[in-house]
């Protein structure tokens, strides 16, 4: 066999059904990877299968989620999906990059899988390099939306309550005014985010990108932005105070720019 | 990428590559996109007998199953463990992929992934790699290679270098000098590891990761030992740092507590220098 699946953690197969997936892109700046790691850690859910795919670059870890000694030892794997049965979400994390040649087929195989398990919608979040937008972009608040028409026929009110902007559509050869071509979907430094959405417009899934135009760097506070707009749409955490709620760091996110200053040095 | 030191490092950029969906393939790049996917594809190679053994449906009986990932732990093995004459080569396996040196790929013999197993414990099989194993490759080598085994029963030890450098602690102070060993198991992995356990936010990748991710999902007992090094050849006492790991195992693997300095200074000496600029 050549493992390409979703494997269940346990020998129960955990149902699905009218669940709503979250999932980031391996994108720039990881904003995407980081929201869906404060989503994981803040929600308390439990993990419930591996996606196990050669796509992926291997690698493993102990819990990054622990909140304790207790829980340290827990062996964790590249992708991996967590939900909330309660609040019928289920999410799933990416913690490496996608093999470049198999970009399409790890795609398609996220694809087949969402379709096979019977999600209500789902959300991919993502981000696009900051430096790139056109000039209409580089106005106003820097998250976008793209949703298939499948989701928008039964989300448009949400959405227009959100007051989201839509990714704007860029012309082919800026400057010039050419009647044959098109404005076109570009979302540089998105990963997969294209193509996951562009199958998903021909496959009428119910699909949105929530995306934001990042730099590289400290992306810690992308990642609040951007799980912050998508709590404004999902209501995950409450925000009795109409504050912005307040989310816990992840153990894992301990010394993301490398280790402390060797004493030796001074 | 090499660092100041030499060594060479596999970098990421952050930012991630463009989806390349706008380009039309044409027949021509998808073959040699074909044959070289089919370039890189592992083999494995057993010896006649264990060969025969396989094809006709059979799966390698195996209660312990070592790995030794880098040229410390696979030194380490061929010091303490594979000295005592009780083994036999089995088998190999052969990589390409773009730091192959054609010289290695003629000489099958010198294979730089080979497989032992004990003589008269037939279920014990140990397996050296020295040699880098690319990215894509890493899934394919862990599939081909468990299915081989049998799995009921199977433990899995794997032991593999790293540098210092690439561990993360908060506090210098409080931590371990190098080398010191951090371990890493699956759940169904019941036993008590020898040493502490690899703190968040360090992670295991390559071929270990691998292996640790394929016995995951597939609910096989392995436990891996990373050797954080501040020493980049192989050297005795990064070698002898992983010694707990197989006293634990007992048993099944006779271990030489005391090699003879003249099997160390063989192993160790084997580097030879390639240029006087950094000694």
């Amino acid at each position: 066999f050549t493992g390409n699946m979703f494997i269940a953690s346990d020998n129960s197969s955990p149902s699905f059904k009218d669940f709503t997936l979250v999932m980031p892109a391996v994108a720039v700046g990881n904003v995407g990877q980081l929201a869906v790691d404060l989503i994981v850690s803040n929600l308390n859910m439990s993990r419930v299968g591996h996606i196990h795919t050669d796509c992926l670059i291997p690698m493993a870890g102990n819990n990054p989620y622990a909140t304790c000694k207790d829980d340290a030892e827990e062996i964790h794997t590249p992708a991996e999906v967590y939900t909330a049965p309660e609040l019928k979400l289920a999410v799933l994390q990416i913690r490496a990059p996608i093999i470049q040649t198999k970009n399409k087929k790890f795609r398609q195989l996220i694809v087949s899988w969402i379709k096979a398990s019977g999600f209500s919608r789902t959300v991919v979040l993502s981000s696009s390099h900051a430096y790139r937008r056109d000039d209409q972009q580089l106005q106003g608040s820097p998250v976008r939306y793209l949703f298939t028409p499948s989701l928008l026929k039964v989300s448009a009110d949400a959405l227009k309550e959100l007051g989201w902007r839509e990714m704007e559509r860029v012309p082919a050869f800026p400057g010039l005014t050419d009647a044959d071509t098109e404005p076109r979907l570009c979302i540089p430094g998105g990963g997969i985010t294209k193509g996951l959405y562009t199958d998903s417009c021909t496959e009428d899934l119910p699909l949105a990108v929530l995306l934001l135009f990042c730099s590289e760097g400290d992306n810690v506070p992308d990642a609040f932005t951007l799980v912050n707009h998508l709590n404004d749409w999902l209501h995950l955490l409450d925000n009795p105070s109409q504050e912005t709620p307040k989310w816990k760091i992840p153990s894992s996110w301990s010394l993301l720019f490398g280790s402390g200053i060797p004493p030796a040095l001074f | 990428m090499a660092t100041f030191f030499g060594e060479v490092l596999s970098v990421y950029s952050r930012a991630v590559e463009e989806d390349d969906e706008d380009l039309d393939e044409n027949e021509e790049d998808e073959q040699i996109r074909r044959e070289l996917e089919e370039k890189r594809e592992i083999h494995l190679h057993w010896n006649p007998e264990v060969s025969e053994f396989l094809r006709s449906g059979n799966k390698l009986q195996c209660s312990d199953f070592i790995l030794a990932v880098g040229h410390n732990a696979a030194r380490f093995l061929s010091v303490y463990v594979l000295t005592s004459a009780n083994w036999d080569a089995v088998g190999h396996a052969s990589v390409w992929n773009e730091r192959s040196r054609p010289a290695t790929v003629q000489t099958s013999g010198e294979s730089a992934c080979i497989f032992y197993r004990h003589k008269d414990n037939p279920s014990v099989l140990i397996c050296q790699v020295t040699s880098y194993i690319a990215e894509d490759q890493l899934f394919q080598w862990a599939e081909k290679v468990f299915d081989c085994l049998q799995h009921r029963e199977l433990n899995v030890t794997v032991l593999s270098d790293s540098s210092v450098a690439d561990y993360k602690t908060a506090d210098y102070l409080s931590s371990s000098s190098p080398p010191f060993l951090r371990s890493l198991h699956t759940s169904t992995f019941h036993g008590e590891p020898v040493c502490q356990s690899l703190e968040q936010p360090n992670i295991v990748t390559g071929l270990p990761a691998a292996v640790l991710n394929h016995c995951q999902v597939h609910c096989i007992a392995a436990v891996a030992y990373q050797c954080y090094s501040d020493i980049t050849g192989p050297d005795s006492v990064t070698m002898e740092t992983y010694k707990p790991a197989l006293t634990k195992l007992g048993k099944s693997i006779e271990l030489d507590s005391s090699p003879s300095t003249d099997v160390l200074r063989k192993f160790v000496k084997t580097t030879d220098i390639q240029s006087n600029l950094y000694i």
